[in-house]
């Protein structure tokens, strides 16, 4: 009649396996619905005040009966919990061959980074049939990144990472909406996720771009923003070298413990913004705080470059001083005051919020 | 089945009989004392009430007068936030049109030519659900039945602590007034959601009402959660310490039981709650970061220094506010499960397992507030120990559900008014229930969460559970508290109207929300795929049925008012109950009884084989004490 579909078209690889699930309770909730509707009908008829029925003796309480109205709705509820719990398992691992896309989330819009170079707004372009894990943060308050056709949705936090993955199963234009509310014109932020065959894909990205990737990018940013100075191998400051880094443990001074944290996104964008959260053993915590001067489209691409210094230098050792700190450099710990080294290399914060 | 003991030995020294006001000193009643002792006994305890107009109906310290200050409260509350959702389902059936009286009076601040700007419609549900929850569903069923309720059903003479009560209605005053105010401040009221998450709530800049009106919604929700708190701590104690001599808790009502577990559940989640709502006012008031992370900012403005949790605040939130779900759908279970068994002339279909699930409910309501969050982006592993427990809460809620059912067997069923709002209560929940455990299933929830499939599931619960309870108490209880009765036939038009327009308005929601309507857009329609003729016809279909349900709670109003005035004068007993308010005068006197009662059974003794009547009040012993079915059942150890 008005050419209304219940459900989104399927365009995903689980959507038909989520649609699955779905209709699968509705038929038990539907007959639960129905039997529960049909009895309490049945007998609100049937023991209405002035119908001639037999009422000796009625029933107040069984212990069985009891037993089996509980018990059948809790082994059909197990069976919907295993069902459900191997699908949202799925939902959560994405596979390792993903190619990984950059969303940012800020009022209003979508933001999107390809790796190869490409930016788009409120647009997300994505081959068919290859698996695709967005690697998503928001800017400001908290979105959250839906599309319906997909059967997928995640929340974007400010201040954390969170992912999503699909695998588009059709050629076409898909709806994105913010479904975490977001403001004043929350309503309006949305797009479309246009999937393209690989070919199209191929061409798309190459086309109307500079050719810039997101990690030569993030390369000028390094420098730009004087990470450099300190963290390349020539730097007069020393500074934990970044190559290799990426994805191993980081041994990380803990007041006189030293504990090992997995170098990953989370620990990058940290060390960027909270230097002093978390130093590596070893070393001064002399980084100046990056926090509000670079946003978060600008983090990801330096993140970027970060982790491409993870294939280029496997061989390099990791974090072992050549020499002992306490020794050589005499009451470097715990006695801050001295080392006002901040001082001038800060591009805007104050020294010595430590104190 | 060991409770063929004779009426005086059940008044023994185990149970707990003080009297119950600090005007009367505790008078135990001797163990043996027949009834007619008592009566003498007693006699000194019947103060007359205050005469003065201020201590008598303003700073009143009788939990029956402010039992009814929070039911009127409450309803004109009721009566704001249905307005406030009326224009909420005009904006998305016919957007950006003139709405009728709002948009003439709005005219001048809104420079639109009456069309609603998309912050005022972002404050319109923000306030609803906030005016429905904390100023209406919470109060009425806790603060107006449970204050009412409580002493007259336990036989007591008034709460453990009167002037703490009296103390948590004038608490709601400030809420109230502040929250009223709130639209009238520069960005107006909160347009956070009632969920109030951060950092929308905490940048002063992220959209109109969070400049001002977010601290002053904190602030009401702030008191409004103390005057709970005071509640609860003297519903517990109530309950209790002052039961009258021979009410045992397996005696209670199930309206009492649920009054009480209500009230524990109140005492232990809403300090988590008033934490989390102190932690956000210094974010926004002292420049502390609980919940801003580092690196956010909006507006491309300097971001504060950071270093909080945005999630830590969901956690807070909704470990409080799923507890408060079952706070508002629990006391209208018990006072459901008591009509139940009134009309239709029946024991409670198992007394103690409907205890024992309600009492389930309450505790696993504690272990399920991350099914709120499942892609708020916490730990999946978490998710799924949450589905598990969300999963297990259907159990105790089948358990309930078929004992509903299985009172109506067998029973001889009267349909006046209160006992069709009971049964639509149980349908309402059923489905409200059902549609629940799609949302407890983590990969359904992911597709629907945010979408107006959770509207719909809400309000079955919120409005077809909690509000069909509440109507079906007021249309019961109405007799004893004003003492007259309320008209039965336009009750049950009132009940065929509601129940069909309610339908009509919410069933709709779960069909657009499965196709990806989201919640909380102003337009739905600048989507190609929503502005579709079905979309369209839904939703108007649904603002036509929600204006046609507020009309036809006009009659409600009527009946209510014209009653007040000219109703049928009620009996003390109009529906031949056995619980103790029925037992005295309607309304009741001052302080309650002439004499505390004595109480000989359970609450549910109806249509005892060998009785002369069909119900047996529980301040008379059985003339039969050979074991019946309907004793068994409600006095079983």
């Amino acid at each position: 009649m008005w050419n209304f579909r219940l459900f989104p078209e399927q365009a995903s690889s689980f959507a038909g396996r989520y649609d699955f699930t779905f209709w699968f309770e509705v038929a038990i909730c539907l007959f639960f619905t129905f039997f529960v509707s049909l009895i309490t009908v049945v007998l609100a008829i049937r023991y209405r005040r002035g119908s001639k029925v037999n009422r000796v003796h009625p029933p107040t309480h069984s212990t069985i009966l009891e037993l089996v109205w509980s018990g059948v709705p809790f082994v059909i509820l197990m069976a919907m919990f295993a069902v459900s719990a191997v699908l949202f398992v799925e939902q959560y691992s994405s596979p390792a061959d993903a190619a990984v896309i950059d969303v940012v989330g800020k009022q209003w819009m979508w933001k999107a980074q390809h790796s190869a170079g490409k930016k788009e707004i409120n647009e997300l372009h994505v081959p068919l049939g290859q698996a695709t894990r967005l690697h998503m943060i928001s800017q400001d308050v908290i979105h959250s990144f839906f599309i319906p056709a997909f059967r997928v949705k995640q929340d974007v936090l400010p201040g954390r990472y969170t992912e999503l993955w699909f695998r588009p199963t059709k050629v076409g234009r898909f709806r994105i909406f913010c479904t975490e509310y977001c403001g004043t014109d929350h309503s309006a932020m949305g797009g479309y996720v246009e999937v393209l065959s690989p070919a199209d894909y191929e061409r798309w990205l190459e086309s109307g771009t500079t050719g810039v990737t997101q990690i030569e990018e993030g390369k000028k940013l390094f420098t730009q923003y004087h990470c450099a100075g300190c963290h390349n191998e020539n730097a007069t400051v020393r500074a934990p070298r970044l190559e290799g880094v990426y994805g191993k443990p980081v041994p990380i001074q803990h007041g006189e413990q030293v504990e090992f944290v997995k170098a990953d996104d989370r620990y990058i964008r940290d060390s960027i913004l909270l230097p002093k959260s978390q130093v590596v053993a070893g070393y001064q915590p002399l980084m100046p705080s990056y926090e509000g001067q670079i946003n978060e489209e600008d983090l990801l691409k330096i993140t970027a470059y970060i982790k491409s210094l993870a294939l280029k230098s496997e061989a390099l050792p990791t974090y072992v001083p050549e020499y002992d700190v306490d020794k050589d450099m005499p009451g470097a710990r715990g006695s801050e005051a001295e080392y006002d080294v901040d001082k001038g290399l800060k591009p805007g914060r104050e020294a010595g919020e430590k104190k | 089945m060991s409770k063929k003991k004779s009426p005086a030995s059940n008044s023994g020294p185990e149970s707990i009989d003080l009297v119950a006001t600090s005007h009367a000193p505790a008078d135990p009643v001797s163990p043996g004392a027949a009834p007619t002792h008592q009566d003498h006994a007693h006699d000194h305890h019947e103060h007359p009430g205050p005469t003065n107009f201020l201590t008598r109906y303003v700073f009143a310290t009788d939990h029956k007068v402010i039992g009814i200050q929070f039911l009127v409260s409450g309803l004109i509350f009721f009566i704001v936030g249905g307005l406030l959702a009326l224009a909420v389902r005009w904006q998305l059936a016919w957007p950006w049109t003139r709405i009728p009286v709002l948009s003439s009076m709005m005219e001048s601040q809104w420079q639109t030519k009456g069309q609603m700007p998309p912050e005022f419609y972002n404050k319109l549900f923000t306030m609803h659900a906030s005016v429905m929850i904390f100023f209406v569903v919470i109060p009425i069923l806790t603060g107006a039945f449970g204050n009412y309720l409580i002493p007259l059903m336990i036989g007591a003479r008034d709460m453990a602590f009167p002037k703490l009560n009296m103390l948590s209605y004038w608490f709601m005053w400030p809420a109230f007034i502040v929250m009223l105010v709130s639209f009238t401040v520069p960005g107006g009221a909160a347009e956070a959601g009632w969920t109030a998450y951060p950092p929308l709530s905490v940048f002063r800049h992220s959209t109109p009402g969070s400049l001002n009106g977010q601290t002053l919604w904190l602030m009401g929700v702030l008191f409004a959660g103390v005057s709970s708190i005071m509640g609860s701590i003297n519903y517990i104690t109530t309950v209790l310490t002052l039961r009258a001599p021979g009410m045992k808790m397996f005696r209670m009502p199930m309206t009492v039981w649920s009054m009480f577990i209500t009230a524990l559940l109140q005492a232990f989640a809403l300090p988590v709650l008033t934490s989390a709502i102190i932690m956000q006012l210094l974010d926004r008031t002292i420049g502390t970061n609980f919940f801003i992370p580092v690196g956010a900012s909006v507006a491309n403005e300097p971001g504060p220094v950071g270093g909080g949790q945005p999630l830590l605040f969901q956690h807070l939130f909704w470990f409080y506010s799923h507890p408060a779900v079952y706070i508002m759908i629990l006391p209208a279970m018990g006072m459901v499960s008591d009509i139940l068994s009134t009309f239709s002339r029946k024991p409670l279909f198992g007394y103690k397992p409907m205890v024992f699930a309600m009492a389930a409910i309450a505790l696993l309501g504690f272990l399920v507030w991350g099914h709120h969050m499942f892609q708020s982006g916490m730990n999946p592993l978490l998710g799924a120990t949450f589905m598990l427990s969300t999963m297990v809460i259907a159990l105790p809620s089948a358990i309930k559900t078929f004992n509903w059912i299985g009172t109506l067997w067998g029973g001889s069923i009267q349909f006046t008014a209160a006992m069709l709002f009971a049964t639509g209560f149980v349908a309402m929940f059923v489905i409200g229930g059902l549609s629940g455990i799609f949302m407890a299933a983590t990969p359904i929830d992911i597709h629907i969460h945010d979408t107006y499939f959770i509207v719909g599931h809400l309000h079955y619960v919120l409005f077809g559970g909690s509000s069909f309870a509440i109507f079906a108490g007021l249309y019961y209880w109405f007799p004893k508290i004003f003492g007259r009765m309320l008209d039965e036939r336009l009750g049950k038009i009132h009940f065929l109207l509601t129940f069909i327009s309610f339908n009509c308005t919410f069933f709709l929601m779960h069909i657009i929300g499965l196709r990806g309507h989201p919640r909380r857009v102003a337009n739905p329609y600048i989507y190609q795929f929503l502005d579709n003729p079905g979309v369209h016809f839904m939703n108007e279909f649904m603002t036509v049925s929600a204006l046609l349900m507020g009309a036809a709670q006009l009659i409600l109003i009527y009946n209510v008012l014209a009653s007040l005035v000219a109703g049928k004068r009620a009996p003390d007993n109009p529906w031949r109950a056995n619980t103790l308010e029925w037992a005295t005068s309607s309304p009741p006197p001052h302080h309650n009884f002439a004499t505390i009662p004595t109480v000989y059974h359970a609450a549910y003794e109806y249509s005892v084989p060998g009785e002369a009547e069909d119900f047996i009040p529980q301040t008379q012993p059985l003339a039969n004490l050979a074991p019946s079915p309907a004793l068994a059942t409600s006095s079983h150890a």
